[in-house]
């Protein structure tokens, strides 16, 4: 008991246990802020590295969305970096390499971090009224496992030959034998390796969330007390650790076939690149469907990974700015679970026109048009919590509004997809790219947006500047429509993902206006980020100071100090009822925190 | 002033978010004149299709206009600076009911409009005993590679190995108001065998053979696109249907026949 870490709580504390802290002898700054394990440290940290790998992420779109517009030409500055031995021109494979990198990056690296690694450790504790995470050491490897990850991924990019070239989704045989694809070389390994990092990394820290959450409670903190933001990042957690291993054990299986010549997923009698692996001692009997049922057993649960918590999140937004409790509190509940459960028999609907026997096919197209169902219902209970409220246009409450909009769109292309005989046609074309762009960016990434705005005086103690913050939300609303809402239409048109020069077809020919004018946007896009970053950290050292509870909230983190202290409170918590106990009426004021008993609340 | 300056925000949101379905919508209907649009459906199934997609376009697209007109008439009203408090209410069970309930039938009549085509098109062909082709005596076999399609059809005999095996690269040729049944390959890596004006789409997998057909209605030239990631060049896998009146298919196939025979009599 050295250490003040050494003193809070390393195991599972008995339900009801609320750690105070008094003590607070300092940390050396190595402790303190680099190898933490505060949570609320962790946190700012997944925050930070995240946002640089959003800029990374964002960089490498640009290059796509470059080539796109002006094929085969020089692409200015970043081409320079990119492609030094064309003079900046894309070459074939370097295109194949940005798309995959732009994948990966922005799901594993990006949204998945930022929404559980950043938002889950920093709210969670603070939310439920606990001192830490269960597991605080865990938390702090679950950090530190992702940078092998991105060092990995970095070796993926600057790999001999080009980096990996298969895409985020890497079906094999092309990921797996190295003649297929000359580019990827030890490129496609080093990805492998990076995604099972960043898995381990997310392991741990799904399992310090659920422990946290189910043990760590303050008194009176039952589960359908909870702020919808814990039930989001819950199921999140849960999701993560029931799909993530099938993930990681694919991934092993891809790199055996890769480094052993395992051959699980090779065919025989296959001639790549006018040899047959079999000739040159490789095993081979496998199937490469088999991977695909594997990935998007993980991948599908994941992309709701990347949305429930941004639910829960805008509905913790939406209630604090309009001052009115969350209309259907349960159904909410209830409908964030059944997507993460439908979400489990849903992968095939990747696999429409895989090969995979049809009448399975039939199957999926069941659950997954029905998996459109939860997410209606909490549309319209987001609606009916807006109507009649007070609604403060606020930056928070814009982007928390502006998910609302996309979501709604983003969800209603699904439906198409879902729809087997229509998914024949527009499978992998511009339509999914714009779908998953909807909710992913459009969606999950306005919700950070927003969360970031809400939850930055409990971080760093300042408000983010609301004229930057609305100037920023303006210009990202106005562009992204701009980039993705055109995509439906050239994927209606028939336009192929992937595709680094589509205009000598003659179906694509006309097309390409129209992705200089997506180009164009997404150059602004990328641009008008400036005013977010320059209110980011503009803010967070001369932005206004405030108090413990800005918005007048009424859950349980912002009854600590801002920023709170190490332990978190400094006082003793009891929870008398839900988190959404706004316009009470007869209560002296329009909101009842959660730690206030009040006649007036049942 | 400062209340003015607030009426004026309010306004600007709400075109912001109202500019959504309106252009949204715009976008749609003028998408034919910006070359945004479906390309022309030639196949027997292709109508049905383009069928299925605008009735999920309709329910979709009200459903769109009709939630987004309510969230923003929603934020114009309700973003006034009014000093009395929100409505207090934790929910109905009554609308939770409805909009659980209206949604599912909607949903559910989108899924059983669907498995008819389904079926049809990948589970159950249409086949009548005038047909010259079936699964079991296909038309030709198509082999995807890097970076190429190539198609074979069977000699008198039905085998694609052979001397006397058609077969052609990039180039398919196949008659018009015929099922034209085909095996479909790959000799490598996945590819995805794309003809957008048939609607339809199917992966080659290595190690397979998947069956597939089409009925082509209108004569012509289409492309044909490889549409799963195959490779560095896989942007460039190109090849074309060519879809002839039945006489000059007969005739071009006569012809390809001929020159093997002859070719073969020479050495
Ligand atoms: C209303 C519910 C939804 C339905 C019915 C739905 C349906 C689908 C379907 C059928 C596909 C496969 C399309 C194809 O490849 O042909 C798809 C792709 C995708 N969806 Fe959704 N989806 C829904 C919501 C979401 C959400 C909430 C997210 C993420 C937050 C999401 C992310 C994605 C992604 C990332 C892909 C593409 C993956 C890839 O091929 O690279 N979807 N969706
Ligand atoms: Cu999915
Ligand atoms: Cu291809």
């Amino acid at each position: 008991m050295t250490t003040a870490a050494g003193t809070r709580p390393l195991g599972i504390d008995p339900p009801g246990t609320v750690h105070v802290s008094h003590d607070h002898h300092e940390l050396g700054f190595l402790r303190k802020y680099i190898f933490s394990v505060d949570h609320k440290v962790i946190g700012i940290q997944f925050l930070f590295t995240g946002l640089v790998m959003l800029l990374w992420g964002g960089l490498m779109a640009m290059a796509i969305r470059w080539q796109l517009a002006f094929p085969w030409t020089q692409m200015p500055i970043l081409g320079k970096v990119l492609f030094p031995e064309t003079g900046g021109v894309t070459t074939p494979e370097g295109y194949t390499m940005l798309f995959t990198m732009h994948g990966t990056l922005m799901i594993f690296f990006v949204i998945i971090p930022l929404l559980t690694g950043t938002f889950g450790n920093y709210l969670i504790p603070l939310m439920i009224g606990a001192p830490d995470m269960a597991f605080p050491r865990l938390n702090m490897l679950g950090y530190w496992f992702w940078w092998p990850g991105i060092l990995c991924i970095i070796m993926a990019m600057g790999a001999e030959g080009g980096g990996p070239a298969a895409g985020w989704t890497a079906y094999p045989p092309l990921s797996t034998i190295e003649a297929a694809a000359p580019g990827s070389m030890s490129g496609q390994t080093w990805w492998l390796l990076a995604v099972t990092f960043v898995g381990v990394s997310s392991m741990m820290g799904a399992v310090n969330y659920v422990t946290t959450i189910v043990k760590m409670r303050a008194p009176g903190m039952t589960l359908f007390r909870m702020p919808l933001s814990i039930w989001g990042l819950l199921i999140a957690a849960l999701l993560q650790l029931f799909a993530l291993p099938v993930l990681t054990a694919a991934g092993f299986m891809q790199l055996f076939d890769r480094v052993f010549d395992a051959g699980l997923f090779t065919p025989t009698d296959v001639v790549i690149n006018n040899t047959n692996p079999e000739t040159m001692g490789q095993a081979a009997g496998g199937s490469p469907l088999l991977w695909q049922h594997l990935f998007w057993f993980y991948s599908h649960p994941a992309v709701y990974i990347m949305v429930v918590p941004a639910m829960g999140f805008v509905s913790d937004i939406i209630a604090t700015h309009a001052r009115k409790p969350i209309f259907g509190y349960k159904p909410m509940v209830y409908s964030m679970s059944s997507i993460a459960g439908l979400g489990f028999i849903v992968w095939g609907h990747h696999m429409f026109t895989s090969g995979m026997n049809p009448n399975v096919g039939l199957v999926f197209m069941s659950a997954t048009i029905m998996i459109a169902l939860p997410s209606a219902i909490k549309v319209f209970n987001w609606l009916g919590t807006l109507f009649r409220s007070r609604i403060e246009l606020n930056s928070a409450m814009l982007f928390a509004l502006a998910f609302v909009s996309m979501f709604i769109i983003g969800g209603l292309s699904g439906i198409w997809m879902a729809a087997t005989p229509v998914d024949m046609y527009i499978h992998d074309t511009y339509i999914i790219v714009a779908h998953f762009h909807y909710v992913v960016f459009a969606g999950s990434v306005m919700a950070i947006f927003g969360s970031l705005h809400h939850w930055f005086p409990k971080m760093f103690g300042r408000l983010m500047n609301e004229t930057l913050g609305k100037i920023h939300f303006f210009g990202t609303f106005i562009f992204l429509n701009g980039i993705f809402y055109m995509m439906h239409q050239l994927g209606l048109a028939g336009l192929m993902r992937r595709t680094a020069d589509p205009y000598a077809y003659e179906t694509y020919a006309a097309l390409q206006p129209m992705n200089q004018f997506i180009s164009i946007c997404a150059f602004c896009l990328l641009g008008w980020q400036v005013f977010f970053v320059f209110n980011f950290f503009h803010s967070m050292f001369f932005g206004k100071r405030v108090g413990r509870n800005p918005w007048k909230s009424c859950s349980l983190e912002w009854q600590a100090p801002s920023p709170p202290g190490h332990g978190n409170f400094d006082h003793q918590l009891e929870v008398h009822h839900g988190p959404y106990e706004y316009a009470v009426p007869g209560a002296a004021e329009d909101y009842v925190p959660q730690t206030q008993p009040s006649p007036q609340v049942g | 002033m400062a209340q003015l300056k607030h009426l004026l925000f309010r306004l600007i949101v709400t075109a912001l978010f109202l500019a959504v379905p309106i252009l949204g919508v715009w976008t749609f209907v003028n998408a034919d004149q910006m070359h945004v649009w479906f390309p022309e459906a030639v196949s027997s199934f292709g109508g049905e299709i383009d069928h299925l997609f605008s009735l999920i376009l309709w329910m979709v697209g009200i459903t769109f206009v009709a939630t987004e007109v309510l969230l923003v008439l929603i934020i114009l009203r309700y973003s006034r600076r009014d000093p009395s408090r929100s409505h207090y209410t934790h929910g109905s069970h009554v609308l939770e009911m409805v909009w659980t309930a209206v949604p599912a039938l909607l949903l559910l009549f989108i899924l059983f409009s669907q498995m008819g085509v389904w079926s049809e098109v990948k589970i159950a062909p249409p086949h009548e005993p005038s047909d010259p082709y079936s699964r079991e005596n296909p038309l030709m076999r198509v082999y995807a590679s890097q970076f190429d399609w190539r198609v074979r059809y069977p000699d008198e005999e039905g085998n694609f190995e052979g001397e006397n095996v058609v077969e052609s690269a990039y180039d398919i040729y196949v008659p018009v108001d015929t099922k034209v049944f085909f095996d479909l390959v790959s000799r490598d890596v996945l590819h995805s065998f794309y003809v957008p004006n048939f609607r339809l789409k199917q992966d080659a997998i290595p190690g397979m053979k998947v069956p597939v057909w089409f009925e082509a209605r209108e004569v012509g030239d289409f492309d044909l696109i490889c549409a799963e990631l195959c490779g560095w060049g896989h942007y460039k896998m190109a090849g074309r249907v060519h879809v002839l009146p039945q006489d000059e298919y007969t005739a071009w196939l006569e012809g390809q026949r001929e020159a093997l025979y002859d070719n073969g009599s020479e050495d």
